[in-house]
């Protein structure tokens, strides 16, 4: 029980990660129903990007923990939004009207472009980062075995949860999520009543890209270990449960993060660590056939 | 979104500044913190390194670049663009056309190479890599270019014709020639398997999935270690034969050497120059075979699948069948690509079949133009050069990430375009989105 509780823990905070990815991933289904499959690729460039943030700020010796995490906070997600932006800019909006494939391969080659830019400038060696915020509570005791929480996951998780609470009140509540929302259901009708189309799916860009750039904040800080190539399992992972939860669908996103998460964790602690990740990979093919729509999702006509 | 109006005249210099210095502020704001400040090693420890040095020649050369981009392009780039799709035509024109002298002439160098003066082991045993990839191109092509389905885990079926073919000849002792069509048919039956249950998704969909399938394999191939013997990889596979004859300087009792049987001397560059002419031929059959299938009732209904799926269901096609064959035919190429590369080899290991592979192979299939044989050619000389020049190995899938987004903008049919429907009934009708 003890052992179970433990890895509902771990993998709530796992979950947290891959949600914010997958919000990246469903708001840009939402709006132009094109898979990025740079997502992946954003949120590796958002972990080395606190990193590097982590490194500079020590360099300069700001050692008082909550405000280096701001700084860093807000260091990686300017920067990786910066990255979204020119991603959209350049590979998916000259593609827009184009035939099925074009914007899924442009994607693909970012992707690669992104991966091997990364690898080239920062080396492909594995970078550790030490840890910054130690220390947790003792939940609870049973058998022998301590059941812990560490400050570091209180922090993810509550952060996770500001973050989708501002979220949730920015697509319900500004005039920018009105214009997402409708651009959502017509673009044609949407850019005939006023609505600059073609800035708010580049503001879609940019905020997907932050929340990601938090993702990959959160996980130099928890798993402490990355290199270029994390961005193409979590990528997949993030997608899986997007669609879990229903594309398109922003708390369907987060739902399905915590699930993925706690499957995840469940099954490296109970079946075998080395097939977690072909555990979410049949997660995938198998919502995909029976429930394509996901948990939260509507189902989406195709129209001739 | 909207449409563009004519470009104005008038000459705005101000507009023209404003433009390259946001295009250089963006190339700023990417280039700080990845280039830089880079991470290194010190003593152990994590550490960083600036390079604020390699950041402004870089934003200057953005700055730059935008600036004469806008001043000297704004009219000519049009024009340009026109020069070159027009140009790209032609070149279709030529290369399209199959009893073009140039494809003669292609064939004739590559039925010569080995025995050309400035040939070598060395370029033969290059060449033998090019085809290999010319032949994974085409089997794609089937799969991406013919029925447009994005498979982005093609590599899943090289690997299980490569293993399978080296299983079949290490547990049963089957020779190549034996063991080669059932690897192929393993491959096809896997991805009969594989594609039945996804085939009915969407195209975005469908290669999400076969991206994780590619993975799925991969970690297969790492953690069944009684059958694929893990990282470790599988060695000793045994090298094709010519009708039992082995190349080698001595056989194992029981076989005859190539070399002794036709009183030649032994060098080791036979069994070089023997491996390239099987991929030869396998690649020419597999050409072959694609061009015959594309002329078939199946290729029509392949190619109609890829311009309107409705319409082709309306008109009583089985989509689901009809993307099958696709899927099962460009899963045997590729498996049969995979056992001749094992057997090549001798010596098979996961880290052959990666994610990285399968990238490869589309970006060629993309560069050569999606359904046009013959663009895949120098795509994969281009991909196999440029993984031979040691200093320029690194930059190699860069190059080709960010070819594939430039062809996607610029040229999305290809550099050589001929992915037109072989029947059409209004001529510039454009594609459904």
């Amino acid at each position: 029980m003890a052992y179970f509780l433990q890895q509902l823990i771990n993998g709530v905070t796992l979950g947290a990660i891959y949600g914010l990815i997958a919000i990246g991933y469903t708001m840009v289904y939402g709006i132009i129903g094109m898979i990025n499959f740079a997502h992946g690729e954003i949120f590796m460039i958002g972990a080395f990007v606190a990193l590097i943030s982590f490194l500079v700020l020590g360099y300069w010796g700001v050692s008082y923990v909550p405000l280096a995490l701001f700084l860093v906070l807000l260091s990686a997600m300017a920067f990786t939004a910066a990255y979204g932006w020119a991603i959209e800019r350049v590979a998916y909006r000259p593609l827009r009207g184009s035939f099925r494939l074009a914007p899924l391969i442009s994607a693909i080659g970012m992707s690669i472009l992104l991966q091997n830019y990364v690898q080239l400038t920062q080396g492909a060696r594995v970078k550790t980062l030490p840890p910054l915020v130690a220390g947790g509570f003792t939940l609870m005791r049973s058998g022998g075995f301590d059941v812990q929480i560490s400050y570091l996951q209180i922090f993810i998780v509550l952060l996770t949860v500001a973050l989708m609470a501002g979220f949730t009140l920015m697509i319900g509540r500004t005039p920018l999520g009105r214009a997402q929302r409708a651009c959502e259901q017509d673009m044609t009708m949407a850019a005939l009543l006023g609505i600059d189309v073609d800035r708010t799916i580049s503001l879609t860009f940019v905020m997907g890209a932050a929340l990601a750039a938090v993702a990959g904040m959160m996980f130099t800080l928890r798993y402490g270990v990355i290199d270029f190539f994390i961005g193409f399992v979590a990528g997949i992972k993030a997608f899986t449960a997007a669609v879990l939860g229903g594309i398109g669908s922003l708390p369907g996103a987060m739902l399905g993060g915590l699930l993925i998460g706690v499957i995840e964790a469940m099954w490296s602690a109970y079946f075998s660590v080395e097939y977690k990740d072909v555990s979410v990979f049949v997660i995938l093919v198998l919502v995909l056939i029976f429930r394509p729509t996901g948990l939260l999702g509507q189902p989406d006509l195709e129209k001739v | 979104m909207a449409m563009e109006a004519l470009p104005p005249r008038r000459f705005d210099m101000g507009a023209i500044l404003r433009d390259a210095a946001i295009a250089a502020a963006v190339a700023l704001a990417l280039a700080l913190p990845l280039i830089g400040v880079q991470t290194i090693e010190i003593d152990g420890a994590i550490g960083i390194r600036t390079r604020f040095d390699a950041v402004a020649i870089g934003v200057a050369a953005v700055f730059l670049g935008r600036l004469l981009l806008k001043l000297a392009w704004t009219g000519i780039a049009e024009r340009l663009g026109r020069i070159g799709s027009r140009a790209g035509a032609q070149a279709a024109a030529v290369v399209g056309d199959h009893s073009a002298i140039s494809v003669l002439l292609v064939l004739l160098f590559a039925v010569a190479l080995p025995f050309l003066p400035f040939s070598s082991p060395y370029l033969v045993g290059v060449a033998t890599f090019v085809l290999i990839y010319v032949m994974l191109g085409w089997g794609l092509n089937v799969v991406v270019g013919f029925a447009g389905l994005l498979d982005l885990g093609y590599v899943a079926f090289y690997a299980v014709g490569a293993y399978s073919f080296a299983l079949l000849a290490l547990w049963f002792g089957l020779s190549f020639w034996q063991a080669l069509p059932l690897a192929g048919l393993f491959a096809a039956f896997f991805g009969f398997v594989l594609g039945f249950p996804v085939l009915r998704l969407r195209g975005d969909y469908l290669a999400i999935v076969t991206l994780g399938f590619g993975e799925i394999i991969h970690t297969i191939l790492q953690n069944w270690v009684p059958v694929t013997n893990g990282p470790a990889g599988i060695l000793n596979i045994p090298a094709p034969t010519l009708f039992g004859l082995v190349f080698q300087a001595r056989a194992r009792s029981g076989a005859t050497t190539f070399h002794e049987f036709f009183h030649l001397p032994f060098h080791p560059a036979q069994r070089v120059i023997f491996a390239y002419y099987i991929i030869l031929v396998l690649a020419l059959l597999t050409n072959l075979f694609t061009l015959r299938l594309r002329k078939l009732p199946i290729g029509r209904a392949w190619e109609a699948l890829r311009e309107d799926e409705i319409a082709c269901r309306a008109l009583g096609i089985n989509p689901t069948t009809v993307k099958l064959s696709a899927f099962a035919i460009g899963a045997m190429i590729g498996g049969l690509a995979g056992a001749f590369f094992a057997a090549k080899q001798n010596f098979i290991s996961p880290e052959s079949f990666t994610f990285a592979e399968s990238a490869g192979i589309l970006a060629i299939v993309v560069l050569g133009g999606m359904g046009n044989p013959l663009g895949v050619v120098p795509a994969a000389i281009l991909l196999v050069s440029l993984t031979e020049l040691r200093e320029l190995a690194q930059y190699r899938m860069l190059f080709f990430g960010a070819a594939m987004v430039a062809i996607m903008v610029w040229r999305p049919r290809g550099l050589l375009a001929h992915r037109a429907p072989s029947l059409r009934l209004w001529r510039d009708r454009r594609e459904r989105a």
